[in-house]
């Protein structure tokens, strides 16, 4: 038994992350570890690597123990030297030093001189040969082929991806190694070398903890897999005793709820979704089609967002409808509304009600009513240190010329009076919890800011509204009333309302239908009734094959446009 | 209530008050007249009232206290010294104008009467554009530098200076009461204003009480022209740009979220205190009686932020009133430490003083920029 957790659980200033996680490793076994963000996986990880944040809020519960031995880590330090090797999804590497520099950074290998017999070994020289043969060893073990001498910074990602695994197997006393998504930036290719080097260090009696998304390698790869739920170990199975679909619902789960599930909205004529694939081939003339124009159509967006990069994302929202955008944080669902509105650099086409948007211009998608709550409240979304009215009607102030008095275009004064009454509004109306208009936005808790975000996007009467994690950090009680006000909003006017949010059964509740966005591209769009296992597959990358009902819209394009075969 | 007062006012100006307060009531004790010096006070706030307004606009977009206000100061010594070297042409013109259009009391107003105002008229005139342009450029640069502004303003504000160093001897300028005598050509380091606008807003509606008891001088005019240009900024303040301008000192990016062009704002911005640094520069001149030029404007940036910082404003918020109560309180020290403490102390301590209090202040501001909140 190489590492046995007993019992482990973390709590966060009351709130729990962990709970009464057990379970054991043996030598050269490679176990899978996957769940939805927020399942606890990193907390696990800090916890067995003794980062300092683990000691520095209360320590642990449970024991954990190596070789039959009870260890408690209070610094990576002690854990290195215990034979545990971490792989961060974030590089730790020196840009400016070779592989080999990196691989034995701080573990190089000395050639004495009569000068380290005075000092230490600090001033001893580097035995360059030595340490090039060592570094080509482990990159050897890989299986891959990189130069010694390559500068880090001159890498592709993949290469330094290696590099960094290279670097835990020199280490002599490595047994146990974690990998934190270390194929997320790999290619195909790269990933299954990287495969085969995991299997084959296995072999070599070192124990592995692979942690992914991608459900089919953590398939082909692991041995045993363990899935992770709200802090909770949920199965600890053999890896061919479980199919993608299962491990998607054990990570998902929650079916059991009962709760009210919107239908999705009627989309009688729509053409594409509703076409044949023989329709296609050979399209009849006469069956005229009413034509419905979706309210939003966006083809092969592409958005240049830090951390949340999109590909390549099309897709179609009906007039009146409530649109969910999830998928795992830093794929990109974030941003295609912060692209659409111009916030980051984009490319593609969106069409709003048939014409052509501008991107890149935040004023042309105002311009357009549509209106954006962002994500970052703080950071975007609210002017901390100006009272709400001015934070309410400040955007319909500056874009639609309201709450101003004096001639356009001349001399414009701001019309307070009208401003505070319109806050006044709204504050009644979401009831915001506040001393009044002209209170600072930043003394408010954080759902009443977020109710201050959404009055300033209701104030703008859009026709279309984007909003980014609408409950992230507000408590239970202010999230039920922020989705309610935007169930009611979208009743009553008929808004078209585009959430974007990391929390699946959120999505679920509120929408009509939900669109799966996995490493910047649209895994699959469903209706918020579909099982919830379902979505918990196209999160994990399996795209769904089996098409019943709705062809793939890109592919369909591609075919009309190129006149080649449908390969739905 | 007291407490209130104390938070709402800030201890800073609550001490450096007390003190001014202290100086007066202890003027009479060393033989220092309070109305001469109240009179001093008044005079010394009209002059710098308008450098220390040109601090709000950039303060509100978010650029930082103006450093780089010395650029602004020597668009409008451009214009001064323009304003005396084409004097006689401008009024000529004006005599010209007159005639043609058969407006025969244009000659009378202008040529004799009104002379000096149409002289400090044509200073501004001259120096707005000038600073415009500089200023334009100088917003370009702010732009590119987000962050460091005022850092970078500080050496514009330093090598703008020492660049017209070169350029006031090479300048072809004429006129005899500016150029140097020996050579006839090249700027002298100062210029009297005597005879051209010399006390023009000072003296305008002037309240001069001089009886054997009382010694008292308000500078009406000069503080109605502040309080016309406060009004203005407070206008400007309060139109859709001036709101979107404060909003991009809050929060760039909800600006940018919000359609504003971020740039833009902060490019005018910068063109606004430019210009107020300008026409700032021309009022003091013609209290002061002198254009100093050379490294005249070198150090003229830093009374103008201390003043502001003492008013109570950060480095993203100020106000008029900011505007006002810490131009007469910095003024005020000014004023009251040569008289007061060197008739006591019989030594010259003004000088030191004023460095303490104008550079203390400035430290002290700069290491609260820390935004709250955030």
């Amino acid at each position: 038994m190489l590492l046995r957790l007993d019992h482990v659980g973390k709590e966060f200033y009351g709130n729990r992350v962990l709970s009464d996680i057990s379970f054991d490793i043996d030598a050269g076994e490679i176990i899978g570890l996957v769940g939805e963000n927020g399942a606890g996986k990193s907390t696990l990880l800090n916890i067995l690597f003794g980062m300092p944040v683990i000691a520095s809020t209360g320590g642990y519960e449970g024991t954990v123990q190596v070789d039959g031995k009870t260890v408690h880590f209070t610094s990576p330090n002690q854990a290195l030297a215990a034979g545990i090797g971490m792989v961060h999804q974030e590089f730790s590497l020196i840009p400016g030093f070779t592989a080999t520099e990196n691989i034995l950074l701080n573990r190089e290998v000395l050639r004495g001189s009569s000068m380290s017999y005075v000092f230490s070994d600090r001033v001893s020289t580097l035995d360059r040969e030595a340490m090039n043969s060592r570094a080509i060893t482990a990159i050897n073990t890989l299986g891959v082929n990189i130069s010694p001498d390559m500068i880090v910074s001159e890498m592709p990602v993949g290469y330094k991806q290696f590099i960094e695994i290279a670097r835990e197997i020199d280490r002599k006393n490595t047994r146990l190694l974690f990998l934190d998504e270390p194929t997320a930036v790999l290619t195909e290719s790269e990933a299954e070398i990287l495969i085969t080097a995991l299997k084959k260090l296995a072999r070599s009696g070192i124990a592995i903890v692979f942690i992914s998304h991608r459900l089919s390698e953590v398939k082909e790869l692991c041995s045993r897999i363990l899935v992770l739920r709200d802090g909770r170990l949920i199965t600890d199975q053999k890896a061919e005793d479980l199919t993608t679909r299962q491990i998607a619902s054990f990570m998902v789960g929650r079916e059991s709820e009962k709760r009210e599930v919107q239908q999705p909205i009627e989309i009688p004529d729509n053409p594409i979704d509703t076409i044949s694939a023989s329709e296609m081939l050979n399209p009849s003339p006469k069956k005229k089609r009413k034509k419905i124009r979706p309210a939003l159509k966006v083809e092969h967006l592409w958005v240049d967002m830090p951390g949340e990069t999109v590909r390549d994302v099309s897709f179609d929202v009906m007039k009146g409808e409530i649109f969910g955008i999830g998928g795992l944080a830093g794929h990109g669902k974030l941003g295609i509304p912060n692209g659409i509105m111009g916030l980051y650099p984009s490319g593609g086409r969106v069409k709003l009600f048939g014409k052509r948007l501008i991107l890149n211009k935040p004023r042309a998608a105002l311009g357009r009513k549509m209106a954006f709550v962002s994500e970052d409240r703080r950071g975007v979304g609210l002017l901390l240190d100006e009272p709400l009215d001015w934070n309410i009607t400040f955007t319909a102030m500056q874009t639609q010329g309201r709450f101003l008095f004096g001639i356009p275009f001349i001399f414009q004064m701001r019309n307070e009076r009208a401003m505070s009454k319109e806050a006044q509004k709204f504050i009644d109306q979401l009831s915001i919890k506040c001393t009044g208009p002209h209170q600072l936005a930043s003394e408010l808790s954080g759902g009443n800011q977020q109710k201050v975000c959404l009055a300033k996007a209701f104030v703008l009467k859009p026709d279309i509204l984007l909003i980014c994690e609408p409950t992230r950090g507000i408590d239970i009680g202010a999230k039920t009333l922020v989705l309610d006000t935007l169930r009611e909003y979208n009743r009553e006017n008929g808004t078209t309302i585009i959430i974007t949010s990391s929390e699946l059964e959120e999505l679920r509740s509120v929408c009509n239908r939900v669109a799966i966005v996995d490493e910047g591209k649209i895994a699959g769009i469903l209706p918020a009734s579909s099982p919830a296992e379902d979505f918990g597959m196209l999160m994990m990358g399996q795209t769904k094959n089996n098409n019943d009902n709705n062809i793939d819209i890109e592919n369909v394009n591609v075919n009309v446009n190129g006149e080649g075969e449908i390969s739905a | 209530m007291i407490g209130r007062f104390i938070q709402n006012a800030g201890w800073p100006r609550i001490i450096i008050a007390l003190f001014l307060l202290g100086l007066f009531i202890a003027a009479p004790f060393v033989g220092v007249r309070v109305d001469t010096s109240l009179s001093n006070t008044l005079v010394r706030f009209g002059m710098n009232g308008v450098m220390v307004l040109a601090m709000i606009p950039m303060v509100q977009a978010g650029c930082g206290l103006n450093f780089g206000l010395p650029l602004g100061i020597i668009a409008g010594l451009l214009g001064a010294t323009l304003s005396i070297e084409w004097n006689t042409e401008i009024l000529a013109k004006l005599v010209e104008l007159g005639t043609v259009y058969k407006i025969s009391w244009l000659n009378e107003v202008f040529v004799t009467n009104w002379r000096a105002a149409l002289g400090f008229a044509s200073a501004i005139i001259i120096a707005v554009p000038i600073a415009a342009v500089l200023g334009w450029f100088y917003g370009k640069l702010l732009n590119r530098v987000k962050g460091d502004e005022m850092m970078i303003a500080t050496y514009v504000g330093f090598s703008s200076v020492s660049f017209m160093c070169i350029a006031w001897l090479l300048l072809p300028y004429k006129h005899p009461t500016m150029v140097w005598g020996y050579a006839g050509r090249g700027l002298r380091t100062t210029i009297s204003v005597e005879g051209y606008w010399l006390h023009v807003l000072s003296d305008a509606l002037a309240l001069d009480i001089h009886t054997e008891n009382i010694h008292l001088y308000i500078p009406t005019g000069m503080l109605i022209f502040f309080a016309v240009m406060a009004f203005l900024v407070w206008v400007f303040m309060r139109t859709k740009t001036g709101t979107a301008m404060t909003a991009v000192g809050s929060n760039p990016d909800f600006a940018r979220a919000s359609g504003v062009n971020v740039d833009r704002m902060r490019t005018i911005a910068v063109v606004m205190s430019t210009i107020l640094g300008a026409v700032g520069i021309i009022v003091y001149e013609q209290s002061f009686g002198f254009i100093q030029l050379y490294m005249g404007p070198f150090y003229m940036a830093l009374p103008a932020v201390a003043s502001i910082l003492l008013g109570g404003a950060s480095v993203n918020k100020a106000g008029i009133l900011n505007v006002v109560v810490g131009t007469f309180l910095f003024q005020g020290i000014l004023t009251m430490t040569p008289s007061v403490i060197n008739s006591y102390l019989q030594t010259d301590m003004s000088e030191v003083i004023r460095l303490i209090v104008s550079n203390g202040m400035i430290l002290y501001a700069l290491t609260r920029k820390v935004r709250a909140g955030r």
